[in-house]
């Protein structure tokens, strides 16, 4: 058991933190009683403040988890923990928890997570399970009043989480799938050589959001552009997708959109370009973790993505320290996802203003909050509905102009079109029951 | 019956007791797996381990049970219907039953591979379809329901965990006890002839298909059982559920417990759900050392860790089991020695340039120091293995052989 | 509707003969030892991971010889030092221990190589298209791809039916004991077939590898269909697991190419459903959705009317 223990701390937290503390420990044992009280008491009041980060960190998922976790630790300690730490000298401690990217396991980390009163979950992958957890913390907080928990979404995209199934307790820090898509078919509405697209996805809730919005929103901005097909596929399943790939030939698009991701997303773009066809692919997730290498030439000027982050040129010195720094510790990976950045920098500011980590006093904070990003966006957290607007960026594959790659391949994401935070606000359906205290 | 009293009572006693001492919302939340995991794996045995009938499906059952129960207890909380929370299992049981004698009427006419590549494929269509019919199956994202709006059973509202465990913990008493129950009717009898030799239980009469459909059904309706407590506890369900990595899991759970007994497949889900959500907290490889673990009791202990208790069986009548602590002890020292030696070598591996912290030394991936230290340990621990190993096997052998006053059989 | 009828043809092709060439070592096994090996696919895996370190030291071409060897190599130790002892314990025994090996298969390369996706890329030289047709390329890899499929069938049914060693092969799988009486060493058979089996597999994954992209969990992905088709073709039946797979294959491609479902069938005979019928899934169903589970169905199907399998005679 030690030896796991001793294992679970080394990866918990950074171990320069953990070292301290048990030199602390030893001392005090060798100075004597007196002086371990002592010693003792110092250290509840430095306790750490202890976040907790739900991610897939084993499994087939786990590559965008881990990411996400060094990401966040990383900003943690850069931030804060290098600079004294926060309320009054507490460090900030993230405790990461292994959903395997299963709504199962994602209930089972939770009570892991109540046991251990973390009370603040930053969790991001997968909509079912971000869905699963809300719904997982809704029934916990109303059944165990006083020891609520927080959810902080910055990755999962499913509308009905501001809306239909919006909550007191959950706030989301990226934005969801129908902003992104408004910008994304403004994009393509722009391109006049565009007369006919193909939409192409996984077959589960986000693939069928991404296609009837964007049949839609298409509709409504460019009539005359005319969706040739639309076509759901397994998620995950597929093993070749040529025989996809020649349905798109033959429809004679002009462009492709799809909303797939992970290996679904690089098999088929591979494909597209395999067999010379030439069309854009617009797209959410086509970048990092081995895509962006992946893809390498062939994918260049062809694939644009839309995300939440200005990507290269990055607009801000603080913000180039920071990835600077990030790469000088981390030289295989990325930050992929600054929301994770800004979300902890937000929930901080709200613990500082209250002097509280309840998650209470931090969501009453949150509601409303107005911040700017290191990047220098104008972020703000609308009370409503809890979701979080910010300027929105589409950029495209390429080798050109890039300050920052991705995978250390040379290549990585330029940025081309953006709008800003007011322009992508939009209506809700959120009707919120908040709790009394 | 009568002589394993104290056994049942036994059993009765630590699952009340259990509870007050793993008080945690962690610990309960184990238990409450493990109530689950238990009668499910229970159930796949009737198929493999007493009916000889393997199975790359049994999720089905499990899943169907869990999702009609779900939607049972939507129905309560609309008022649509009137019902207990406290008997969703038997929804679940009932769903899994009716599937099983649906599939079963085809499945179970032949055994060997031809039943198990049937399993394989209605699981997968199963799965299939679980995704196209998003209103029963709820897509990707499940179905969810609520526990508490049920009319309270005196009193109860199953607000806590602690409440529902003990729910659990009832169904898991009777259900056991009917599974081990039907082992002794003759009905289970037929099952364990048929899967040792069809040929010689059709010459005497009996139909084959028909005891192992009957074999089939109950393990399904027991699956669904568990499903029905799967819906309680987490009150949602979704399509990983019933896929191919919950029936891969069960049939580990029984293998690694051990096929060839009763309470084989009962410490299998006991170990593998401790080694799923404690393993997981600690390292990012847990599934490596998981799979590591499966093989080797694949290859070392091929009848499951009750299997290897069982093998004690004969030193204990001959009364040498004494004999064999002090071996097992001197082999026990390397071997952890070379088990710690292993961990840390995977772990330090995959720290990037973090460091590792390993009883109190720091090691880093930059350091030869650090790795010969890891090294030179696994080494030791092997060396140490392999030279303490023909002695654990004389004591073996000298504690299994029979003494002359005592007279019995070998083996 | 020509064109994607002349593509599906040669996608379910390209696709069919991949999985022939997993179908052709797994069958070969299967028949010859009874053991049903889950841990196939994952044995392509290996391949395409080895070929991707290879290449990038000694090229592409390197990959497709070295890998192949060594994946082979991985494979008869295996069964030399774990399946053997397996044996002992039955055929479930072994199945659950190939089962095991296929998911401690998938850790280690997540260990080894990471989880990202690879950068595995096919070789220049094919960098350019076969020929094309209706203004859509089929690339001269995929035309690669089908050739040495081509020939790993007819270098097998060449050794299985004309030589020596083919001979005692073919009899090991119908009469092993009358094989070992006389004065065969079925084991070291056991261990080469394994050997070879594995392989091929790994051949597979080598040139599968770049067009299908190298990631984790290309294994699961194609694991249980392969499984399937040797199922269908029949046990110990090389000609059947080729039937087989081609059929797996084509039927794939015809029906993601096919836009026709339940909708366009009910039309045919004038009924319609609003979409708020409860079973509004079931009506809107299309051949597309439903593609990659057709191979499973067909598996039931065939296992219900004639349990031996397409071509087999054997009944396990």
């Amino acid at each position: 058991m030690p030896l796991i223990h001793d294992l679970y701390h080394s990866q918990s937290k950074k171990n320069r933190f953990a070292a301290q503390r048990s030199i602390k420990k030893i001392a005090s044992l060798t100075i004597g009683a007196v002086a371990y009280t002592l010693s003792l008491t110092a250290a509840s009041a430095q306790e750490p403040v202890r976040l907790g980060f739900m991610d897939p960190l084993s499994g087939t998922f786990a590559s965008v988890g881990t990411s996400g976790l060094k990401a966040l630790e990383f900003a943690a300690d850069y931030f804060y923990n290098s600079r004294g730490g926060i309320l009054g000298g507490r460090m900030i401690e993230i405790v990461p928890l292994d959903n395997k990217q299963s709504p199962t396991e994602t209930q089972l980390q939770f009570r892991r997570a109540v046991s251990e009163e973390l009370r603040i979950i930053f969790q991001g992958n997968s909509s079912a399970v971000a869905n699963t957890l809300n719904q997982t913390i809704a029934k916990h907080n109303r059944r165990n009043a006083g020891q609520e928990v927080l959810q902080i979404n910055y990755a999962a995209v499913d509308p009905i989480l501001t809306n239909e199934e919006c909550s007191f307790w959950h706030f989301r820090f990226d934005a969801h799938a129908i902003m992104k898509l408004d910008v994304l078919t403004d994009f393509i509405a722009m391109n006049d050589e565009l007369n006919s697209i193909y939409i192409i996805g996984q077959d589960y809730s986000f693939g069928q959001v991404v296609a009837d919005n964007t049949i839609r929103l298409l509709g409504e901005k460019r009539p005359d552009i005319e969706i040739v097909g639309n076509e759901f596929h397994p998620i995950g399943q597929v093993k070749d997708f040529t025989p996809y790939v020649t349905k798109i030939a033959s429809s004679g698009a002009d462009a492709v959109v799809t909303g797939n991701f992970g290996a679904d997303m690089v098999s088929l773009a591979r494909s597209i370009i395999d067999s010379g066809l030439t069309v854009p692919i617009y797209t959410f997730y086509a970048a990092y973790d081995g895509i962006t290498a992946t893809l390498g030439a062939d994918g260049k000027d062809r694939i644009r993505l839309i995300h939440t982050d200005r990507a290269n040129p990055l607009a801000s010195d603080e913000r180039r320290e920071f990835y600077r720094a990030f790469k000088a510790k981390n030289p295989d990976s990325d930050i992929t996802q600054s929301r994770l950045v800004n979300a902890l920098m937000m929930v901080v500011q709200a613990m500082e203003q209250t002097q509280s980590t309840d998650p209470y006093d931090i969501a009453v904070k949150l509601e409303d909050m107005r911040f700017t990003s290191i990047a220098g966006d104008e972020l703000w957290m609308r009370g409503e509905d809890h979701q979080l607007f910010q300027p929105l960026y589409i950029s495209k594959h390429t080798d050109e102009g890039i300050e920052f790659d991705a995978d250390n391949s040379g290549f990585g994401l330029f940025t081309e079109y953006e709008v800003s935070t007011e322009d992508t606000l939009t209506d809700h359906s959120c009707r919120m029951r908040r709790p009394r205290r | 019956m009568k002589k394993q009293f104290p056994i049942w009572l036994g059993f009765a006693l630590a699952l009340i007791l259990l509870p007050q001492i793993f008080d945690t919302v962690l610990g309960i939340s184990i238990l409450n797996q493990m109530t689950i995991w238990i009668i499910f794996a229970l159930s796949y045995n009737m198929l493999l381990g007493q009916g000889g009938m393997l199975s790359f499906g049994h999720a089905v059952y499990f899943g169907l049970g869990g999702f009609m129960s779900v939607h049972a207890l939507n129905l309560i909380a609309d008022e649509i219907i009137v019902f207990s929370i406290t008997l969703i299992p038997l929804v679940g049981g009932a769903v899994g039953l009716l599937a099983a004698v649906f599939i079963g009427s085809f499945s179970t006419r032949k055994s060997g591979t031809v039943f198990a590549m049937i399993s394989l494929g209605i699981g997968e269509l199963i799965v299939a379809s679980s995704l196209i019919f998003a209103d029963f199956f709820g897509g990707e994202a499940g179905v969810t329901g609520d526990r508490t709006y049920g009319p309270p059973f005196f009193g109860i509202e199953f607000l806590q965990d602690a409440e529902v465990y003990y729910l659990g913990a009832f169904w898991l008493f009777v259900a056991t006890l009917f599974m081990y129950l039907f082992t002794q009717t003759p009905a289970g009898r037929m099952a364990n002839a048929v899967r040792d030799n069809p040929e010689r239980a059709e010459f005497i009469g009996y139909s084959t298909r028909r005891v192992r459909f009957i074999s089939f059904c109950a393990a399904g309706l027991f699956a669904g059982v568990a499903g029905g407590l799967f819906a309680i506890n987490y009150e949602f369900i979704t399509e990983e559920n019933l896929n191919a990595l919950t029936s891969g899991r069960v049939l580990l759970m029984a293998y690694i417990g051990g096929l060839g007994f009763f309470i084989g497949p009962i410490v299998g889900a006991v170990i593998l759900t401790l080694m799923n959500s404690l393993l997981s907290n600690y390292s990012e490889m847990w599934m490596l050392y998981l799979g590591i673990m499966f093989l080797l009791t694949v290859l070392f202990l091929p009848r499951g860790f009750a299997g290897f208790i069982m093998m004690h069986q004969t030193a204990w009548q001959n009364r040498r089991l004494g004999t064999l602590i002090l071996p097992y002890l001197i082999t026990a020292i390397p071997a952890s020695l070379f088990l710690a030696g292993f961990v840390g070598l995977v772990e330090l591996s995959h720290k990037g340039d973090d460091t590792l912290s390993f009883f109190g030394l720091i090691l880093g991936t930059e350091s030869m120091l650090s790795w010969g230290i890891l090294l030179t340990l696994t080494g030791i621990g092997a060396l140490g293995v392999k030279l303490s190993g023909p002695r654990l096997d004389a004591a073996w052998v000298l504690a299994n052989t029979v003494r002359s006053d005592n007279g019995g059989d070998a083996q | 509707m020509a064109e994607v009828f002349v593509f599906a043809t040669l996608n379910g092709l390209v696709t069919g003969l991949l999985l022939f060439m997993l179908a052709s070592g797994l069958t070969l096994i299967f028949s010859m030892m009874g053991v049903l090996n889950f841990a196939h696919a994952s044995f392509y895996m290996l391949g395409a991971y080895f070929a991707y370190t290879l290449s990038t030291y000694i090229g592409f071409w390197g990959g497709l010889l070295i890998a192949p060897l060594i994946v082979g190599g991985i494979g008869a130790a295996i069964e030399r030092y774990g399946l053997r002892r397996v044996h002992q314990s039955g055929h479930v025994a072994e199945l659950v221990f190939t089962f095991g090996l296929a998911f401690l298969i998938e850790e280690a390369v997540q260990f080894f190589w990471g989880r990202d996706t690879k950068n595995y890329q096919s070789p220049e030289l094919f960098d350019f298209a076969l020929f094309s047709l209706f203004g859509q390329e089929f690339s001269a890899y995929r035309g690669f791809m089908i050739a040495i499929a081509c020939l790993i069938f007819a270098a097998l049914y060449f050794i299985l039916t004309r030589s020596r060693v083919g001979i005692i092969i073919q009899a090991s799988i119908s009469h092993p004991q009358t094989v070992a009486n006389l004065g065969h060493n079925v084991p070291l058979i056991f261990m080469c077939v394994f050997g070879v089996g594995t392989a091929l597999a790994g051949v597979a994954g080598v040139i599968a590898g770049p067009v299908l992209t190298t990631f984790p969990g290309m294994a699961t992905v194609l694991g249980s269909i392969v499984f399937v088709v040797v199922v269908i073709g029949g046990l110990g039946s090389l000609p059947g697991a080729l039937i087989a797979s081609l059929l797996v294959g084509l039927l794939q491609s015809y029906a993601i190419a096919a836009d026709v479902g339940v909708p366009e069938l009910l039309n045919q005979f004038g009924v319609s459903f609003d979409s708020s019928h409860p079973l509004d899934d079931l009506w809107t169903l299309n051949l597309p959705q439903v593609a990659p589970v057709l191979p499973y169905l067909l598996l039931v199907l065939v296992l219900i009317f004639k349990p031996t399998g397409l071509m087999g005679n054997r009944e396990e």
